[in-house]
């Protein structure tokens, strides 16, 4: 009964809707949320149960947005604010980053910003520039945030909940191109900490570690490997800051191999920190250095280049090779 | 001069919309339905809607010039840019482009203001200043590189002194206002006009290209389309002084036009510039009109707006106005309109053969122009991918 098959976007949309349900201090804001339910309709019909005081349409001023938030949740409130897309967060990266972040240190702990940022992150929509970007490096260099991203449809209704309890700012991402795949949601199963890995599939040749988007790449990857009589195991990351570095060390010290996969920029990207930890902590058990798939130091193509510049099967199975022949 | 507390607490509720929170609930701008204001009695117009021109003593003397070879000229630029933008919407639904972002009942405010630039003049335009680019002489073809997902861009900004579409919102009106810093500068009497929407007016980004403008009285229009909507969301949404009036408070005027009365945005855009270029600093101009289409072709107006409100704003048709003036103020026959309706298809086809003929770029465009000296990191990735990319090619052979 608890047990349904939906979308992604779907299953953010239950989770919006039980917490504001479950607590009357939530609140949705953004730009185009209500009326529309935002241009991916993931707050569909939520304004039309909840009211306008709950589901907020905004001006169009990110940082207005994410001030405003900072504000209310000093009030008390907690705000799960909406930014429209990955492109357009860094008008309000200024109070992201210098605001929200460092005002539970600078008030010695006395205040708490429980501000949850939902960004439609990645690319793989054929969208127009500023639509396809993955900037989660970018949050997660910042200490005082939490970042993470679910890759199926029962991480995104339980990690949303899990943030938006959190006493912490979280930014949220969420892969916009995974929004229509279809998974199944318990809705009362124990939810798995926020911050840890899974293994979403065993394998013990070679670890592949990724999120979001890039998990069902790498999903497809192994299935690929297997028919080459390849084992892989896949780990699906779910959160970049904490990062769990334990289930990626346990895995490397059985498999002794890791390909870091992601679509953001590879140069002092999130598989950077994990290949310089990965390497410190298994030095001795690797049989090949950690190796990285990821996007490219220029800015993300037009529509018609992205799968060329995307990660995608052949690209992750060729550094599978690589890693394997050493 | 100071003001007492008292005033000033007076002055502070006035801003404020004096009602409870109950009434402020009701008027809040998600359920806007059909009803808008219509402008006001503010709006600055020289042709009704009905066709009928009208004086008007401040600017009157904008136009006086205007020939009606002149004006049928503004015609045709309306027409040939609504066909050209139907042609784009069209190759959107055939799967030609990713994306449309239709300039749909706007052709008035950006013909108008587009016609009254200079040739030395710069703009500053959003994502949807097809009018605009048309009459700055870019290929309409140009525009639409980066709506098919071929570039970023697809035109040299410097060759039209038309810049680059903007998609975040608000960031190109700062770049205009340090446009006109150095026009300023360097004693040159060109003006740079900054193109937004009403939904932008709410980015820090706009204030502060207000306000960098007035301190540094800069050669700049802010040209503001005020459309009523940014995608779902209503004027109301937005502010709740009327926009014009913002200007005021950063120190420089600021006018409403009619922007579906092209006579009226050229003229109003003629004194902007005309300041612009005598120092007298920025000038904001909103033109009041609306955006009929969708916001872009991703968007399902229905959802949020509704039909009654498109067809009355559809009784005031920036083409339709000028058309009836032309009928039956001048003497302009059948054959002109004839004529311009074979000429549009001609543009049509030929939007629609380059489109479909556009090609996508080579693979290593990904690497091309991302620094102007150069830079080691990059280098290192385009060879890398290049070999990669000729290893599948290799295989192939
Ligand atoms: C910084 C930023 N936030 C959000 C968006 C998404 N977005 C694109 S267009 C738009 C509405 C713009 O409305 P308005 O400024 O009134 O201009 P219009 O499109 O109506 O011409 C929004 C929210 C964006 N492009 N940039």
């Amino acid at each position: 009964m608890a047990v349904q098959k939906l979308p992604i976007a779907k299953a953010i949309n239950e989770s919006l809707r039980t917490a504001l349900e479950n607590d009357p201090k939530v609140l949705v804001m953004g730009e185009d949320v209500g009326k529309l339910g935002g241009v991916f309709r993931v707050t569909d019909g939520l304004q039309k149960d909840f009211g306008e005081e709950r589901v907020i349409d905004t001006p169009l001023a990110e940082s207005g947005i994410v001030g405003t938030a900072i504000g209310l949740a000093l009030r008390g409130y907690r705000p799960v604010v909406e930014i429209q897309f990955d492109g357009f967060v860094f008008p309000a990266y200024d109070q992201i980053v210098t605001q929200l972040a460092k005002m539970h240190a600078r008030a010695l702990g006395k205040v708490k910003t429980p501000v949850v940022i939902r960004i439609p992150y990645g690319g793989g929509i054929g969208a127009v520039e500023h639509h396809s970007e993955s900037p989660e490096a970018l949050f997660a260099h910042v200490p005082g945030l939490k970042v993470v991203t679910p890759s199926n449809s029962s991480d995104a209704y339980w990690m949303l909940q899990q943030a938006i309890q959190s006493d912490d700012p979280v930014i949220f991402f969420e892969p916009k191109r995974r929004y229509w795949d279809k998974g199944e949601l318990d809705t009362e199963a124990i939810p798995a900490p926020l911050h840890g890995a899974h293994v979403a599939r065993e394998g013990s040749d070679l670890t592949l570690a990724a999120y979001g988007p890039m998990v069902k790449v790498c999903l497809e990857a192994a299935a690929a490997a297997q028919e080459e009589g390849k084992s892989l195991e896949v780990l699906d990351l779910r959160s970049i800051s904490p990062m769990d570095f334990d289930s990626v060390q346990k895995s490397v010290e059985k498999t002794r191999r890791l390909v870091v996969v992601h679509e953001a920029p590879v140069f002092l990207g999130s598989g950077a920190e994990l290949a310089a930890r990965i390497t410190e902590r298994c030095f001795y058990h690797l049989e090949a250095p950690v190796l990285r798939v990821g996007g490219y130091h220029a800015p993300y193509p037009p529509a018609r280049l992205e799968d060329e510049y995307l990660p995608g099967l052949d690209r992750v199975l060729d550094a599978v090779d690589r890693s394997l022949a050493y | 001069m100071t003001v007492d507390s008292a005033d000033s607490t007076a002055a502070a509720q006035q801003a404020r919309p004096p009602r409870k929170r109950a009434a402020a609930k009701k008027s809040s701008g998600t359920s806007s339905g059909t009803k808008k204001s219509p402008g006001g009695p503010e709006l600055i117009q020289l042709l009704t809607p009905e066709g009928k021109r009208v004086k008007n003593a401040t600017y009157d003397r904008y136009v006086a010039d205007v020939t009606d070879d002149e004006l049928r000229g503004l015609y045709r630029d309306m027409v040939m840019t609504r066909r050209f933008d139907a042609e784009a919407t069209a190759l959107q639904r055939q799967g030609e482009l990713g994306l449309w972002a239709s300039l749909l009942g706007q052709e008035a405010a950006q013909i108008g203001s587009g016609r009254a630039t200079r040739e030395d003049d710069y703009v500053f335009p959003t994502y949807r200043e097809h009018g605009v680019a048309w009459c700055r002489g870019v290929d309409p073809t140009n525009l639409l590189g980066m709506f098919r997902g071929v570039n970023h861009g697809g035109w040299d900004p410097n060759s039209n002194n038309f810049h680059l579409y903007t998609i975040v919102i608000g960031s190109q009106t700062l770049h205009a206002t340090g446009y006109a810093m150095g026009v300023a500068k360097d004693g040159a009497d060109s003006a740079v006009i900054a193109y937004f929407g009403d939904g932008a007016s709410s980015q820090g980004d706009v204030l502060e290209a207000f306000n960098f403008g007035a301190v540094y009285n800069a050669p700049v229009v802010f040209f503001c389309q005020n459309n009523q909507w940014a995608i779902s969301e209503p004027t109301e949404r937005q502010m709740r002084a009327p926009l014009y009036q913002r200007a005021q408070g950063f120190g420089f005027p600021g006018v409403r036009v009619d922007g579906n009365d092209v006579l009226a945005c050229l003229a109003v855009t003629r004194w902007a510039l005309e300041r612009a270029r005598n120092g007298e600093g920025p000038t904001l101009v909103e033109a009041f009109t609306y955006r009929m289409g969708a916001h872009t072709t991703s968007d399902d107006p229905s959802k949020y707006r509704a039909d009654e409100e498109r067809q009355a704003w559809e009784a005031k048709d920036p083409i339709l106005r000028l058309r009836s003036y032309l009928e039956t103020r001048t003497d302009t026959d059948e054959a002109f309109f004839a004529d311009l309706d074979v000429e549009s298809e001609a543009l049509g086809k030929r939007v629609r053969e380059v489109v479909r003929a556009m090609p996508d770029p080579g693979h290593l465009a990904i690497f091309e122009n991302v620094y102007a000296d150069g830079h080691a990191l990059v280098d290192e990735e385009r060879a890398q991918f290049a070999a990669y990319q000729a290893s599948f090619a290799d295989g192939e052979a």
